[in-house]
């Protein structure tokens, strides 16, 4: 292959240009992120709207993304095994129509949750991510018996593998964190969102219900949508539409 | 009325040892239960993430609830002045504190991390009807050990009465509190219900006078004191009037749910197609739990025989078992509604009602609550004078005594 003299420096001016300009591109990323110091505030509230009419039959690509993503096994006993999140068969009594969503933690704003816990472990950020401190968990499930949407798991058996970024143990009570890590990291997305884009499906979407201009404020703000149990007044960060 | 005269009981028995060495083993058989549980994981129990609160929260609600109960006898005497009841006080309670006891430590044996009682003790969310349970356990134990003293303390005696009204008080709150934590919970409509508190505090009368006639009756048969029959004809006529009162709010319990249409598929199903669930509330808890005990109690032969009372009594703590496990249990089988006027499916057991079999370390877990609690009660009695020396009719009962006394004075002055 020959080169000449043109495309020679053309091409070395780009590298250069490049190696000078990615880290700092990168730094941007970085600087969105936030930081391990400083404090999650209460200017982002982190949800999720779902439409269901986008979820397929049949597709649990968000479950296996969630569980891959947090190292949730699967430990052949389902009465027991996590879950994070599942996917929910509904038929309309009346019309016979059926269709299928997600269900996790819905992350209320008033999670019964958090009101029940007698230590304190459950508890919700700033931020509006509802998770649990697996340190003071007791392991009562009074929390269990709290939460309207089954979004809990308590850990039935020892457990192998675990991810870094999802400390779990034996005894204790877990749920969806809203892949909090990602969150943190400026991902702007979680495990399932991502993974059922991939799928081309397009039915979860994660974004900042406080930032007006946010993809997300601005379909809830347009479309029709709804939260599971409404009349609980729990207001969900996890939002429906199409059911 | 005479004085009454308390005594510690005496003598060498074997069958002393040998009741307290079967509730040893009652309570081993828990410890180890509950080890096992610990060391494998909830996974080797008969609960799982849709019946997460099992046999064991059965045993240790009715124990906690019985707790509370059993005071009552000692609240009649201080609170309400009924001197039939003063003799009856200090095992009462003693009762109380060993039942507490007990479901307590069922409850706390029963946690994913019973190891970290010690953060349930320092960190507290008070919005949390546990957390105020907490408070009010240990608050109990205290108010009731201070209760005691000021029985057993000559000098003290006068302070009786206030520190009964306290731990009165206090146990009527402690109680509003257990029935609570299933009452405050929206989220599942066999619950979430305020008549759960005071149907709670009538069950914890019943249930705790229950017991309360059973260990009367075997302390003082099997220690040979005299126990008359006037004290034991008040005590059951009371436990038939408490059965009584419980029926009644668990009638005007699920009337309420029936009216409410939205709550027609769960009466449905506790009451009708609940299978296990259904026939425990049926033949354990109304027929054999309420129904037969009543007969039995104001029967007016079958009433007076000791045997009849004895039997009433357990039937009674068999049909508050089975309620606390059509309650609690049955409860968590009713699937959550989530999407009214849809069926609901997922692999997760969305929609269908969810099986549970208790296994047996929650059951030996359960009945070492019933251990611990006997086990302080029969040690107790034997060290310090809990038991009046006699529980006669002319000892307790101011106007037998009248009556017995009468032809002595006249004989007497004659």
């Amino acid at each position: 292959m020959s080169m000449n003299r043109r495309d020679f420096l053309a091409a070395g001016g780009a590298a250069v240009a490049g190696t000078a300009l990615l880290p700092g591109l990168k730094l941007i990323e970085l600087a969105q992120a936030r930081s391990p110091d400083e404090a999650v505030t209460s200017l982002h509230r982190w949800g999720l709207l779902i439409d269901a009419s986008q979820c397929a039959t049949g597709c649990d690509a968000c479950v296996t993304a969630c569980h891959e993503e947090n190292g949730v096994t699967d430990e052949g006993n389902p009465a027991t095994d996590a879950q994070w999140i599942r996917k929910v068969t509904l038929k309309d009594k009346q019309t016979g129509f059926v269709q299928t969503l997600p269900m996790m933690c819905l992350h209320c704003e008033h999670p019964p949750c958090v009101d029940v816990c007698p230590t304190g472990a459950s508890f919700k950020r700033a931020d509006g991510i509802v998770l649990v401190d697996k340190h003071i968990c007791i392991g009562c499930r009074y929390c269990m018996m709290a939460c309207p949407y089954k979004a809990r798991s308590f850990i039935h058996e020892n457990i192998t593998d675990q991810k870094h970024n999802a400390p779990r143990g034996k005894g204790t009570v877990e749920s969806c964190t809203l892949c909090v890590h990602k969150v943190d990291r400026g991902d702007g997305t979680t495990a399932c969102a991502e993974a059922c884009t991939k799928e081309g499906h397009q039915a979860i979407l994660f974004g900042d219900l406080k930032d007006p201009n946010s993809e997300i404020s601005m379909r809830l703000a347009a479309q029709p949508s709804k939260q599971i149990r409404a009349d609980l007044g729990l207001n969900t960060g996890v939002r429906y539409q199409n059911i | 009325m005479k004085n009454i005269h308390y005594s510690e009981l005496a003598g060498r028995s074997i069958g002393y040892w040998l009741l307290l060495a079967f509730l040893g083993v009652l309570v081993a058989a828990g410890l180890g239960a509950s080890w096992y549980m610990e060391h494998n994981g909830h996974i080797v129990t008969g609960m799982n993430n849709q019946i997460v609160w099992g046999t064991p929260h059965v045993f240790a609600v009715f124990l906690i609830v019985a707790a509370s109960g059993a005071l009552n006898v000692a609240s009649i005497a201080s609170v309400f002045g009924r001197a039939l009841y003063k003799p009856l006080s200090r095992l009462s309670g003693l009762l109380a504190i060993a039942l507490l006891a007990g479901g307590l430590a069922v409850l706390v044996l029963d946690l994913g991390r019973p190891d970290r009682l010690i953060v349930a003790m320092t960190y507290y969310n008070f919005k949390s009807i546990f957390a105020w349970n907490i408070i009010l356990y240990t608050g109990f134990f205290a108010i009731v050990a201070v209760y005691l003293w000021m029985m057993f303390e000559r000098r003290m005696n006068a302070y009786s009465k206030p520190a009964g009204m306290v731990a009165f008080i206090w146990r009527l709150t402690l109680t509003t509190g257990t029935g609570s934590i299933f009452g405050f919970l929206v989220a599942r409509e066999a619950y979430d219900s305020a008549v759960l508190a005071p149907m709670f505090i009538i069950m914890s009368f019943s249930f705790g006078l229950a017991i309360f006639l059973l260990v009367l009756m075997a302390a003082y048969g099997w220690s040979g004191r005299p126990l008359g029959d006037a004290v034991l004809r008040r005590l059951k006529n009371l436990l038939g009037v408490f059965v009584a009162a419980v029926l009644y709010f668990v009638v005007v319990y699920h009337l309420t749910n029936l009216y409410m249409t939205g709550r027609h598929d769960v009466e449905r199903f506790i009451l009708l197609e609940g299978g296990v669930y259904t026939q425990m509330f049926w033949i354990d808890q109304i027929l054999l739990g309420s129904v037969v005990p009543l007969f039995l109690l104001f029967h007016p032969k079958l009433g007076k025989s000791r045997w009849m009372i004895a039997i009433a009594s357990i039937l009674v703590i068999f049909g508050g078992l089975a309620q606390m496990y059509v309650l609690i249990i049955g409860g968590q089988a009713y699937p959550q509604l989530m999407f009214p006027g849809m069926e609901v499916s997922s692999l997760f057991g969305d929609g269908q009602v969810a099986k549970y079999v208790p296994s047996p370390p929650e059951v030996l877990l359960g009945i070492g609550g019933f251990g611990i609690a006997l086990a302080m009660v029969v040690a107790a009695i034997k060290v310090l004078p809990f038991l009046p020396t006699s529980l006669a009719d002319q000892d307790v009962d101011p106007h037998q005594a009248a009556k017995t006394d009468a032809p002595a004075k006249a004989a007497a002055t004659a």
